[in-house]
């Protein structure tokens, strides 16, 4: 049937059975060159990067000027820095309170998403918007309801409920500045957790559910015995991508404090951009960037794991 | 389950099933009410209360901005379009959009050409040691922009590229690559094998079958992936910061952070009408795709 209407595609495509298309149907060559735009780029700007950035971790470079090689003096230095140690502390601080309070939010909003509620496609979306919206422009909303003068949250409870005599200290002194920060980062990261997590919930199949519901068990051993070990996979994965990006966060602590006040509130990512581009020393800089890997291969072996149990877990429950 | 594509459907048949389980729970209207509908509402006012702010700030007149005990600050009694007048007119605002959308559009392009062709070598062409490309593209993933921006900061400026858009376009793909590539990996996969079986057979290369069969199927794959690469260029902020100097080719996030706070007295105003419109091409370029963009965060997550 097929014969008349595929011999002129036939005819038009031989001439064109050259060498040059003969080779690109060599599957070696093929893969290679459809490889070599991603991996040579990734190259290029991703691994070389990587493996400079140690490198200059160990000089002492500034901008403008090539470094030598330094060994562990930038390191030295940094043991000797209370600035750094402080930027650790608060580093490890604001990724274990954020996540906390980041998976317990999101996963609370998760559960109330999967039950039946209407314009439920609607909500999803809305509630995603704080994850679309660029991160940095939504903190500068932050500093905004942060003002020391003219916040919205100092209004509502000085004048409007009467609860404070004073304005509230959001960003001005340490410790208020490290909670507010924590506060912004768990308000933009509840959408992401939520949302996937949500995914995960509907895959449970409702069958194990409703057995449960026959055995009598109460809402709390639904929870705890069936959607928390069933989302725990993709509870790892999630939870190993939130805190690498919070661990490594810039662009808040950058947009509301700048690492002030009085540096009590720098991360390891700002202090680096501080001491590296701003400051001019390069190696110094590279030396803070580096000393972030040993968290973060942590953190990935951590999905590695969650991976690996996943696919376990597929091959023994649900293909 | 392993494939993107299968999961809206998935995601339908189960909440029906789950609605039949709420029928079979016993359930009151008001305990129904305080332990779902409050709480959601407040999740609502708190996620979105920063952009009502942002709204509201932006255009109400100075007067109305600092005088809290004259005018309810939740409401404006004069709207005024002046922050944003003030914005385009006597700002480079326009220019720094120019920018930002062209080094979006730009890494977009190249990302998802670079991806696909990644995605179908690993996916269909099955070397030797391909699943390992894939793990190591997945793994690029987990490293993040902030341990490389120094280092990064120093290629671009030995490459010449400091302060110009190409070293915007050229290193955003890093983070924009291994995101695609994983998503196509699961679109391909879920596209059946026989289809280029078939074409093999009537004699279409590798690359007329990825062009013609493969592609088109892998369109709504190709959608997400884009958006997605998009919106995240969009919101790039450490790169754009270290990397460009000059005030006229900043990128929206970093220039209203840059030029728009100047001195000791902020013009909230200008900022808030700045970041306004700043999100708004996202947040508009997303609402028409929100399902692709969701099917495509979750499925990435799932692989």
């Amino acid at each position: 049937m097929s014969a008349t209407t595929a011999a002129p595609v036939w005819t038009k495509m031989r001439p064109k059975q050259g060498a040059l298309s003969r080779l690109f149907d060599w599957k070696p060559f093929l893969a290679f060159v459809c490889l070599l735009p991603a991996v040579g780029l990734l190259m290029t700007f991703l691994t070389y990067p990587l493996g400079l950035g140690i490198w200059l971790a160990f000089t002492d470079t500034t901008i403008g000027r090539e470094g030598i090689w330094v060994g562990l003096e930038n390191f030295i230095w940094l043991m000797d820095d209370p600035i750094f140690w402080s930027a650790v502390f608060y580093s490890v601080f604001y990724t274990g309170v954020a996540t906390i309070g980041k998976f317990a939010l999101g996963l609370w909003l998760a559960l109330l998403l999967n039950q039946h509620v209407p314009f439920k496609s609607m909500l999803r979306a809305i509630i995603l918007l704080p994850w679309i919206v660029p991160t940095v422009l939504s903190a500068i909303a932050f500093w905004w309801i942060y003002d020391p003068q003219f916040s919205i949250i100092s209004y509502v409870l000085v004048d409007a409920l009467g609860w404070r005599d004073t304005n509230v200290d959001f960003i001005n002194t340490a410790w208020p500045a490290r909670w507010s920060l924590i506060a912004a980062n768990i308000w933009r990261g509840i959408p992401f957790v939520a949302i996937t997590l949500l995914a995960g919930l509907q895959t449970i199949p409702p069958s194990l559910y409703e057995a449960a519901l026959l055995d009598g068990a109460s809402g709390w051993q639904r929870f705890r015995h069936i959607t928390f070990p069933m989302l725990l996979p993709i509870l790892a994965i999630v939870m190993t991508f939130s805190i690498i990006f919070t661990f490594t966060d810039f662009q808040l602590v950058y947009a509301i404090t700048r690492g002030g006040p009085v540096n009590s509130t720098h991360l390891l990512a700002t202090l680096a951009f501080q001491r590296g581009i701003q400051g001019g020393q390069l190696g110094e800089g590279a030396a803070i960037a580096v000393s972030m890997i040993p968290f973060l291969v942590f953190a990935t072996l951590f999905s590695y794991y969650g991976l690996a149990r996943r696919k376990w877990q597929q091959g023994e429950g649900n293909d | 389950m392993t494939d993107a594509a299968v999961v809206p459907k998935e995601a339908k048949s189960t909440n029906t099933s789950s609605a039949q389980l709420e029928t079979m729970a016993w359930d009151s209207k008001s305990r129904r009410f305080v332990m779902l509908y409050l709480p959601l509402c407040c999740f609502l006012i708190i996620l979105l209360f920063p952009f009502y702010w942002m709204t509201v700030t932006a255009f109400k007149p100075n007067a109305e901005l600092y005088d809290f005990a004259q005018h309810n600050p939740f409401w404006i009694t004069s709207p005024t379009l002046d922050h944003i007048r003030m914005l385009l007119f006597e700002t480079a605002y326009p220019k720094w959009l120019w920018t930002t959308m062209l080094v979006s559009v730009c890494a977009t392009i190249l990302s998802l050409f670079a991806s696909v062709l990644a995605a179908y070598a690993i996916q269909r062409l099955r070397f030797k040691g391909s699943q390992y490309v894939g793990l190591a593209i997945y793994l690029a993933y987990l490293v993040p922009p902030s341990i490389l921006f120094i280092p990064l900061a120093t290629m671009v400026f030995q490459l010449g590229l400091f302060d110009t858009p190409f070293a915007l376009i050229l290193t955003y793909p890093t983070f924009l690559i291994p995101f695609c590539t994983w998503l196509l990996i699961g679109y391909f996969k879920s596209i059946p094998f026989e289809l280029e079986e078939c074409a093999l057979i009537d004699g279409a290369t590798r690359l007329q079958i990825l062009w013609q069969i493969t592609l088109p199927l892998a369109v709504p794959g190709l959608i997400s992936a884009g958006i997605f690469s998009f919106t995240l260029s969009w919101n790039e902020f450490i790169y754009a910061l270290a990397f460009i100097q000059s005030s006229e080719n900043k990128t929206v996030p970093v220039a209203i952070l840059t030029e728009l706070v100047t001195g000791d007295v902020y013009q909230w105003g200008a900022l808030m009408a700045g970041s306004l419109l700043g999100s708004l091409p996202v947040a508009i370029f997303y609402s028409f795709f929100v399902d692709y963009y969701v099917s495509s965060l979750t499925g990435a997550v799932k692989e």
